[in-house]
């Protein structure tokens, strides 16, 4: 509040100059302001916005609370976390450098996921091999189960595969079906 | 007084459970029907027994006694009656208490059934839940007990321990003069005090506790030896109703979440959450296999584990969320309450898997499976992806906890992981869910599936396709988009065949040949509407998880915030406070217009709760079926109520998860609605008559 103050003042003193030269001047505080806003991109003058700090928020986990994303967690803490990425954000840090930051100060329980790394791998890679293990092995006792259809196919047992009154049920209405047809 | 009796009641209640266990197992070596009844005497006695003391804890909750503990911890004077009741349930003594009440109503219900020619399970049902309803009346009697109070000495003060807390016992320990009544109690957590919460634990325990009951009777049969699937006819209702109390504890869970947590969201995979969701995913898988059992004979084994591992899973999520385990593994240690619980689990589980083992080869299947693309082969494939979902959700749960143990370090396992591991598992069960009701039992070829399955294939592919030029090129929501499609054209034309048939068959109407069909064999036709719940759930799910949209600014009176088509005015705000409850409001007052048009106001809010010193934060929400408008009030400018930050989510679909949800009750309930027509259940019996026949 008090900057825009002081620029308003300083305007008029401005208007006094000549026209060349205010025109020169302008020229200047425009190619200034190109560059300021091309700076802008990494150093910004303007506080980054709450979406921005979200975003980024939103992957990391709150330290002190479990499990809760530290984007919505309402707690006093984790607002100064947020104010934290705000402040590193407007010193021009990327993302990678803020979780950096706070993994080196809280622990590695602040991603949303163990780090790739190390020991870490054992997680990641457990799940996989259990579910392809389990169905491997349910594959294999499919063959298992369906070799001795072929030794010992007898018209019996071909009976008994329609087995329930469902199916019966079923076979009746496709049989209504097709003479509709 | 009450205290004491409350107490007191419960010790009895715990040795009566643990003598009718004892008085059943002799009654069956001895072979006295006169021990065995004298022994479901005494099951039937612990429910009212167990009654009388949840009724003394009440009385305590309602009345005030902050002289008890437990009382002191979880209600305030400010607080309705209604939650003091519901109190019972909010912390961890009294929730103990109630699972111990409903596991002595569900074992009384099943122990007063007529049981004619299945009388030899009844023993062993007894011993079974006596065992289970002992653990917990002794975690309540011996670790977590509701009734202690605080005591203080001649001088008036609070009579303090060894550790610096507070001394709790029910009866006066020595140096003690009189109870020490505190003035007020801590209140309930805030959180906690929400309808969908005093709904949320009970439906999640009826689930918990209903799931026993079917394990009862797996356990009855293995050790009585009768290898037929009569344990599974037996229980078929209990395991629906287990499975619909389970399903509607996730949901209200959910829902609770989505209108409390203040997070814009329903499921946060949370290990609490999953605590609650494994024991469920082997409840699904078990509510598919055992059709199998029963229709061709085959899995017994499995079905067996099945039972077990849902029982252990329900018994591993209470004690979850119970020991404070998912805070800290080091919390585990210094509860008793956690040793026990993985004491019992791990006994149990070895005492189950040992009994299974020893009945292995009395379980064979009774006939073969004939191929892979026949239904039962179709729902092992189900009953795999249930598991690996299973697996996924069991071992992000454990990681952090072993990480902690074994490395020290702590890690935390959070959506991402989840998300990406069930995924392709989830969308494996809903084209499953599509192909598996068109496959026949015992014989499919790709021909005679292609044959049922093509034209619903080819219509949800055109309806991907508008998709795709009309709204996304997501190629995840494609995909989910596309099997939801086909799940639902494909049960639709279920019905529609049936139905159309009867209306041939029989000359009837429409509406009159569908609910005759459907009631006709109400647990296939309810099934399908179970499906096409999933359907219309798994839309809201892909919708919030793909399309989310958010954003958060603050903004002064008569500014406004912009998301999507939708336009936030902020326009004013007060705070309040209620004394009589304890609360301070802080309401902000916003305008809402979609494209321009204005559309009325929302409340989003803020309550602080001074007794228990948390906030609760209530969103503003505009529901519709096509979206969601989600508003959180941040933040705001105490003195001059000049700003306000608000955060904004729009949710697409996410209304089509509850409507599902809704048709999901009707769809069970009508599945689990007693049989009146007997006419089917002959044929079948006959027809595995001739099964026997033709394999011995």
């Amino acid at each position: 509040m008090k900057d825009r103050g002081r620029r308003t003042k300083k305007a008029p003193a401005s208007c006094r100059l000549p026209i060349a030269q205010y025109f020169a001047f302008a020229l200047v505080l425009a190619a200034l302001t190109g560059f300021f806003v091309a700076q802008s991109a990494r150093a910004q003058e303007t506080t980054p916005s709450d979406d921005e700090v979200n975003a980024i928020a939103k992957h990391l986990y709150c330290p002190v609370c479990e499990n809760t994303p530290l984007d919505v967690c309402p707690t006093e803490a984790c607002r100064q976390w947020r104010e934290l990425i705000r402040q590193m954000l407007a010193e021009g840090k990327s993302e990678q450098e803020i979780k950096d930051y706070f993994v080196a100060n809280y622990g590695a329980r602040v991603l949303a996921e163990p780090p790739r790394a190390g020991v870490n791998w054992l997680f990641y890679l457990v799940p996989p091999i259990l579910i392809l293990g389990g169905a491997f092995a349910l594959f294999s006792a499919f063959r298992a189960w369906m070799k001795p259809k072929v030794a010992e196919s007898d018209s019996g047992r071909e009976a008994a595969g329609a087995s329930s009154s469902d199916d019966e049920y079923v076979r009746r209405i496709e049989e209504e079906l097709k003479k509709r047809k | 007084m009450v205290a004491e009796f409350g107490f007191s009641i419960l010790a009895v209640s715990f040795f009566v459970a643990i003598y009718s266990g004892i008085a059943a197992a002799f009654g069956v070596k001895k072979q006295s029907s006169a021990l065995i009844e004298s022994a479901r005497r005494a099951q039937l006695l612990t429910f009212p027994l167990i009654s009388l003391a949840a009724a003394s804890l009440i009385y305590l909750l309602v009345k005030n006694h902050f002289e008890v503990s437990f009382v002191y911890q979880v209600t305030s004077k400010s607080m309705p009656t209604y939650l003091k009741v519901t109190a019972w349930w909010g912390g961890q003594a009294g929730s103990l208490v109630f699972w111990s009440w409903l596991l002595a109503a569900f074992t009384s219900a099943v122990t007063l059934r007529k049981w004619n020619r299945d009388i030899e399970f009844l023993p062993w049902i007894i011993v079974i839940s006596a065992i289970t309803l002992t653990f917990f009346l002794g975690l309540v009697v011996f670790f977590e007990n509701p009734f202690t109070r605080f005591w203080q000495d001649a001088s008036g003060q609070i009579l303090m321990g060894m550790n610096g807390d507070p001394i709790k016992s029910v009866f006066m320990p020595s140096g003690a003069l009189a109870p020490f009544i505190p003035a007020d109690g801590r209140g309930l957590n805030p959180l906690l005090r929400h309808p969908g919460m005093v709904i949320h634990p009970p439906m999640l325990y009826l689930g918990f506790v209903s799931f026993v009951i079917p394990y009862a009777f797996a356990m009855a049969a293995l050790i009585t030896g009768r290898a037929d699937d009569r344990w599974i006819r037996l229980t078929r209702r209990w395991a629906l109703w287990a499975w619909l109390f389970l399903s509607l504890g996730l949901v209200f869970g959910g829902r609770w979440a989505y209108d409390v947590l203040g997070w814009g969201g329903y499921w946060g995979w949370d290990p609490v959450e999953i605590a609650a969701f494994m024991p469920w995913l082997t409840g699904t898988a078990f509510l598919h296999s055992v059709m199998i059992q029963e229709k061709r004979g085959l899995l017994k084994h499995w079905n067996m584990l099945l039972i077990i591992l849902t029982y252990e899973l329900v018994i591993f999520g209470t004690f979850l969320t119970r020991s404070g385990v998912l805070s800290s593994v080091h919390a585990f240690a210094n509860s008793p309450i956690g040793p026990m619980f993985m004491g019992f689990v791990s006994l149990s589980l070895i005492a189950s898997v040992a009994l299974l083992i020893k009945r292995w080869p009395e379980l064979k299947s009774e006939v073969e499976m004939k191929s892979m693309l026949s239904r039962e082969a179709l729902f092992l494939l189900n009953n795999l992806l249930f598991i690996g979902i299973l697996v996924v959700c069991f071992w992000g749960v454990i990681s952090p906890l072993a990480s902690e143990l074994f490395t020290g370090t702590k890690i935390t396992v959070g959506p991402p992981y989840y998300e990406r591991a069930t995924g392709p598992l989830f969308a494996g069960l809903l084209f499953l869910m599509a192909v598996a009701p068109l496959s026949a039992w015992g014989h499919s070829t790709v021909q005679t599936l292609g044959r049922a399955l093509w034209k619903t294939f080819a219509a949800a592919a055109v309806i991907t396709l508008i998709l795709f030029f009309a709204y996304t090129h997501n190629g995840y929501a494609l995909l989910g988009f596309f099997l939801v499609a086909f799940v639902l054209l494909t049960t639709l034309q279920e019905f529609w065949r049936g139905a159309s048939a009867r209306m041939s068959a029989q000359k009837e109407n429409f509406f009159v040949a569908l609910s005759r069909l459907a009631k006709r064999n109400r647990r296939r036709y309810g099934g399908y509407i179970v499906h096409i719940s999933m359907a219309l759930m798994a839309i809201g799910i892909l919708g919030i998880e793909i399309f989310q949209m958010e954003t958060q600014g603050t903004v002064a009176a008569g500014q406004s915030l912009e998301l999507g088509e939708y336009r936030v005015e902020y326009r004013e705000l007060a705070s309040w406070d209620d004394i009589g409850a304890g609360v301070n409001y802080t309401r902000s007052v916003v305008d809402i217009y979609e494209n321009g048009i204005y559309l009325g106001k929302l409340y989003p809010r803020i309550d602080y709760y001074y007794d228990s010193q948390q906030n609760m934060t209530i969103p503003g929400q505009h529901a519709t079926l096509r979206d969601d408008l989600y508003i959180l009030l941040v933040d705001w400018q105490p003195v001059s109520a000049q700003g306000a930050t608000f955060k904004i989510y729009v949710n697409p679909l996410v209304n089509w998860l509850w409507i599902g949800s809704l048709l999901f009750i009707f769809g069970l309930v009508f599945a689990a609605w007693p049989d009146r027509d007997p006419a089917e259940a002959p044929v079948r019996r006959k027809v595995r008559a001739e099964n026997k026949q033709a394999i011995g």
